[in-house]
This record gives structure tokens, sequence and C-alpha cells, in this order.
């Protein structure tokens, strides 16, 4: 067996026999389960909770305007002052008290108050402001003559067809969809460098303290060590991700199961459904299959591969090389950082700027700088992105990526056999050319 | 070819810093060659160079008649100074490891392996992981990994720190036993009695350069100063020095013996023989004690290094 496979397979055994490796692999998933399950579970708990709420509606604009529902339920109090009408809230136990005082039309929206013993939340108060809103529009709207028939009559949705020269059909769904892919794949690979780059140079890092290095670069080069690591680290990780996905898959569907409710149909997602049932027509969402189709999903597989790869690759070498240059965790925080920080940018570009404007001239350009490649042009390929421009990226990252190894590969095999001071920038530099 | 490793005008430096200037050494096959110099001299960059570790800046390094190259790694085994194992990795799967990396095959490092640890009687540390074993077990295992992979040259630094007496004769046995199977072996420490016990050639290295090198026996011969301690019995213990100095050089000795009798160190004269001193002091006293002042290694290194 030659050096490589050997170093890739004891990484790879290291990591995937060690406990906590273990543990994490087969605790996270059960512990993300659990914390969903317990947030789902507590949603649909808390909207279940019902609520009474007193009205004390002196005007009498909105006896038809609130209507109870399963679990807001209206009281309505007539000929009782305010004060009796607070106190009988408060005994009962209800959740709040909304008072319309005895006012003309025009003036009374500025002075309906709504007492309640807790803060009541945003969404709550929102709901039942637009109720209100709507109910006293109508009857200023009566009032003027208007015939509310009518408006209703008039009311008018535009959903613009998208098309692109060539006749490509897309629509904001698909918008969201090669949003949603964008994201994903960006945050895929800023987690899977962050939490395997940080892998990779403790194992260097052990390898120093443990003083075998020297035994293991008399026997082999220490490029191949540091490629090796990488990529023995990378399946371990690899490894570990498919697990994740699995069980969690498995575990989503256990605890539906026995928490009693479908997790897929969580209140909120009611909500969106009933939306789409109005709003979305058929026709539309046999746009959506076709949007769905339309993806250029091959290009999208094939750059995901690509970029992902590459672009862990350039990242990793850098943490292999910080690993060798410190002795100990606490030293490489200081050479962290400027790694993280081109990571986070590209986040941020990818997050705001390419779904405002995937192929405006800050999207381009960072889809060219290497540090920010992987990510951005991996958000702004569903957006489509013509064939040249993804090689010719991927091409600048390649060599980005033979340099930096080249340069880490220098720094590691001087800093490895370097023990006690902790090195400046300048002694990397000065590594480099040793 | 009588040398198995030859080092030419090897130079070495690191900015600004020079670790090695032209330094030349021939290491003849089937030795142990001491290698020999203070702290910060240069040993380790030299031992790192023939690993091929780090490369020279000029010089080049012959290998068995051969330009130094990647696959002579197989015919090396280091030994560092500073040196580990994998801390939670089972002993016998990181000595495969190590070995297999050396370019056994998985098979032939096995009987490998279960040969030194039946020689060492350590066959039980199999399935034991290296955090449960102490240092000085730690260290024979990786005594073991040097040697397991029979290498033409092996390459120790400081093989005995770490062990306890027994243990370092145990070792000294199995490097000794190594030069006999063929093995040509470079021994850096700062025991000198081991290398005086041990080497057969010697080189010192300070501040960079080669100061000193050759057999060991040749080097002695060649610092020593034609002294030689005695002890003579005699009443008039005065008389009979002030008699010996007419003649020769003579300072007072300090060594045990049994007797009370007359110390001295005497220096003989370039044209002086052992035989005349020897019939001179009988003639005139009753000699218990006559023996050469041999220089050891330890003043010959303390001289040296001074003197540079």
């Amino acid at each position: 067996m030659n050096h490589l496979s050997l170093i890739i397979k004891r990484e790879y055994f290291a990591k995937v026999k060690n406990k906590s490796f273990i543990l994490m692999t087969f605790l996270s998933p059960l512990i993300m389960a659990g914390l969903m399950a317990l947030i789902v579970y507590l949603t649909s708990l808390n909207n279940e909770k019902e609520r009474i709420i007193s009205v004390l509606d002196e005007t009498g604009f909105l006896n038809d305007a609130l209507i109870s529902t399963k679990y807001t339920t209206y009281n309505f109090l007539e000929g009782i002052e305010l004060q009796s009408a607070k106190i009988i809230t408060n005994d009962n136990a209800y959740y709040g008290l909304l008072y319309i005082p005895d006012l003309p039309l025009d003036l009374v929206s500025e002075k309906i108050k709504f007492f309640s013993k807790d803060t009541p939340s945003l969404t709550f108060v929102n709901n039942l402001e637009s109720k209100i809103e709507s109910r006293l529009k109508e009857i200023k709207l009566e009032n003027s003559g208007v015939d509310l028939s009518k408006i209703e009559n008039a009311k008018t949705y535009v959903n613009l067809n998208q098309e692109s020269f060539q006749g490509i059909k897309t629509s904001k769904v698909s918008s969201f969809m090669k949003l949603a892919f964008g994201l994903a794949s960006g945050y895929l690979l800023f987690m899977f460098i962050i939490i395997y780059g940080n892998l990779i140079m403790r194992s260097v890092i052990e390898e120093k303290t443990s003083r075998i290095i020297e035994v293991i670069v008399s026997s082999v080069k220490p490029i191949k060590l540091m490629l090796g690591k990488i990529f023995g680290t990378s399946l371990a990780g690899i490894t570990q991700f498919a697990i994740w996905v699995i069980l969690l898959g498995v575990l989503l569907i256990i605890s539906s199961q026995f928490f009693g409710f479908d997790v897929f149909t969580t209140p909120q997602q009611d909500v969106v459904t009933e939306v789409m049932n109005n709003k979305i027509n058929n026709s539309e969402l046999q746009a959506f299959i076709n949007d769905f189709r339309s993806l250029p999903i091959l290009n999208l597989i094939i750059a995901f591969i690509l970029f992902f790869i590459c672009g862990y690759l350039l990242y990793s070498s850098m943490y292999a090389a910080i690993g060798a240059a410190v002795d100990n965790e606490t030293d490489s925080q200081q050479f962290i950082l400027p790694i993280i920080m081109p990571l986070i940018l590209a986040i941020y570009v990818g997050g705001f700027t390419v779904l405002e404007d995937p192929h405006g001239p800050v999207s381009i350009i960072f889809s060219y700088i290497p540090f920010t490649s992987p990510v951005v042009m991996l958000m702004r390929i569903p957006f489509g992105v013509p064939l040249w421009e993804q090689i010719l990226s991927l091409i600048i990252l390649v060599i980005t990526f033979m340099v930096i190894v080249w340069l880490a590969a220098k720094i590691y095999r001087v800093g490895i056999l370097m023990y006690g001071k902790k090195p400046s920038y300048k002694d990397l530099l000065k590594w480099m050319r040793y | 070819m009588n040398n198995l490793l030859e080092v030419n005008n090897v130079s070495k430096n690191f900015g600004n810093f020079s670790a090695l200037t032209n330094v030349s050494l021939n290491i003849p096959k089937n030795s142990i060659f001491g290698l020999l110099g203070p702290n910060g001299a240069g040993k380790t960059t030299l031992i790192r160079i023939i690993n091929q570790i780090t490369f020279p800046d000029s010089g080049n390094v012959m290998f068995d008649g051969e330009l130094l190259e990647p696959n002579h790694v197989k015919f090396i085994g280091y030994l560092p100074e500073e040196r580990g194992l994998y801390k939670s990795m089972r002993v016998s799967e990181q000595a495969l490891y190590l070995a297999q990396l050396k370019g056994l095959s998985f098979l032939e490092a096995k009987k490998q392996l279960k040969y030194w640890f039946e020689k060492l009687e350590i066959s039980d540390w199999w399935d034991k992981k290296v955090q449960e074993l102490s240092k000085g077990m730690a260290q024979k295992i990786q005594f073991v990994v040097t040697v397991m992979h029979r290498p033409k040259l092996l390459i120790f630094d400081e093989p005995f720190s770490g062990f306890d007496p027994i243990n370092a004769n145990v070792i000294k046995d199995e490097i000794l036993q190594l030069r006999e199977e063929g093995a040509t072996i470079i021994f850096s420490t700062h025991r000198m009695e081991s290398v005086e016990s041990l080497c057969d050639n010697i080189a010192l290295i300070d501040k960079s350069q080669k100061i000193l090198d050759g057999r060991l026996s040749e080097i002695k011969r060649k610092h020593k100063t034609n002294s030689f301690e005695v002890g003579l019995i005699t009443k008039q213990k005065t008389a009979l020095k002030k008699l010996i100095s007419k003649r020769f050089d003579v300072t007072n000795a300090d060594f045990k013996s049994l007797e009370d009798n007359l110390k001295l160190n005497i220096k003989l004269g370039l044209n002086d023989s052992s035989d005349e001193l020897l019939s001179f002091l009988c003639q005139n006293s009753s000699v218990n004690h006559f023996k050469e002042l041999i220089p050891d290694i330890n003043d010959i290194f303390i001289q040296t290094v001074n003197n540079n």
C-alpha cells in the first residue's frame, strides 16, 4: 500500500474510532431532533391556548367584526363602566380587555385601548389591530356611500408570468427554490469548513504535542502527511454528515409518531398551505414543477461537487498549516480569524447581494475571488451563470488551491518541527522561503 | 565501498543563522559512529538532513555509494530525541502503521513486530494503548519501531534517555547485536560513558562546524599526554619524590589504594619511554600501582570545545 492511502486510512480510523467523535455523531441528531420536536410541540401548545377577551365597545362598531374562533373567544360586555369591566376581566382571569370609547368615528381610532395582565404577543396585537382597522374602514366607506360589494369585485391580484428570452419560464416560487439551493449549499460548505477544518488543525497539533511527527516525516514527505490528513479527516467528516442526515430523517419520523402530530404540518404550515391553496391555482403548481425541472440540475450537481471539494481543500490546507505553526489550540486563534473573515464575507455577500442581484458587479467579482468563489458561485449558479464563467472561476480556484497547498506545505514542513515559540506572521513568511 | 554514508561539504542556513558549515563525515559500514557536540551545535540538523527531513543548502550526502534520494528512507531507521507515539492508538496498530510507512508489507511488519515483542518480553503490551504505558515502556516501543524494518543505517538520538539502568543495558546490548548483524549505527548522545563503551568512530561538531573526527582509539592516542599514575611504597616519601622530580615532571596524584603509598602523576619527556620510567622507579622503591593516563572522551570533548 502506498504512503498516502496508509495515512488516509489511519487518519480516517483514528477519527471514526474516537469516542467523542462517535458520541457527537450519534448524539447531535438526537439533540437536534429533540429540540425541533420540542419547538414544534411548544409552538402548537402556544397556539392551542384558549383566550377569552372581554370587549367593551361603547360605539357598537365592532359587533360584527370580532367573531369568536376555536381558541379565541370574544366576550362582549355591555352597559357597564370601564372600571367594572376591568374588574370583571381581571377576576375571571381573562386574557385581556379591549376598550372602544364612545367617540365619533373619525376620532375613535386614536383612543382604542387594550388592557391585559401580561404584555400580549406581537402577532396577537397585529391581528387584532388589522381586524379593527378593516372594520372601521368599512364603516367609513359605507358612510360615504360606497358599495362594498363593488370594492370586493374590483380586487385584483397580479402575478407576473416571468419568462426569459429563450422561453424558459420562471416564477417567484422558483426564485425561492434557487435561493434555497444557493443558501443551503453555501452554508453547508461554510459549516463543513469550520467543523472539519478545525478537526484537521487539532489532529496536526496532536502530532506535534505527542512528538510523533519527526518519526513520521523521516518516512514520508510532509506534504503527503498533510494531504493524507486532509483527505482522511474529510472522509470521516462525510461519514459523519451522512449518518447525521440519515439519523435526523429517521428520528423526525419517529418523533412525529411519538408526539402524535405530524411534524411536517406545523400550525404555520397549515397557514402556508391555506395561502397556497387560495393563491396558487393549478396552473401555477404546474409551473412550479416545471421550474424545478428547468433548474440546471446537472450543472448544479457537478458545480456543487467541484466547488465544494476545491473550496474545502483550499481552506483545510490553511487550517493544516496553522496547526503546524502553533503548539496548542489557544495560539491558533490569531491565525484562524483571517481565514474565517473571507468565509463570513462570502456568506454575507451570498446572502444579501447575490439574492438581490445575482448578476451584478459585486456578485460577479466575489464569484471570481478564490476565497469567496466557492460559496458565492454556488449561490449564483441556480440563477443561471454561463458555463465559461463557472469554468474560469473554477480554474482560478484550482490554481489558488495549488499555490496555497504548496505554501501551506512549506509552513507545515518547517512548523511541525518547531516547538515552544509561538510564531508571528513574519516567521510564517520566513518559513515559506526556507 | 567502505563507507555506508558520506557527508560531503554540507552547509545549511536558517535565515541568518548557520546551522552547518561545510561539514564532511565518512561513516564506515558496520560501525557505531558517535556524533557529539554541545547543545545547538547542529547535530540534529545534520541528522535531519540524513533523514531527508530538511535539505542542505550546498553539499551532498551519499548513501551506500548513491546520492541520497527518497527511496533510501526505507533503509534508515531513526529514533529522534523529540519522540512520541499516538497516545490513543493501540501499540501494535501504530507499530504496524509506522513499519508500513517504512515500506514493510502488513504481514512482514506483523512478523517482525511479534519477533521483537517476544525478544524484549513485552508481548502482553500488544493491545494496550500508549497512554496506558509508562515512559520507559513507550521508549521501548519506539526502539522496536526504529529497528523493526531492519534498516542498514540506524540513527539513535539519545536512545537511553528515559530508561532505568537495567533497560538501558538491554537496549545497549540490542544495539551491539544489530551491529553484529551488519547494521551501521549513528549514535548521538551527551552521555560520554556510553560513547566510550559503544563507539568505534566519533565526530565532534561545535558551532556548526566539525572540529574533530576519527577512530575513537586514535583520537585518544592523539590526546594522551604521555603521563602515568604511579603508587610507590616507601618509608621516605619526600626524599623519593625529590629524587624522581630531578628526572621527570611530577605532580601529586589522588587515587584510592589499600596501602599508604606515595601517589604521583609522572609526565614523560619526548624522548622517555615507559620502560625507562618503570625501571627507574623499581630501582628506588617498590611499585604497587602503574597506569597510563588515557584521556577519557569527556575530557577530550570539553577540551576541544573550549579550545574552539
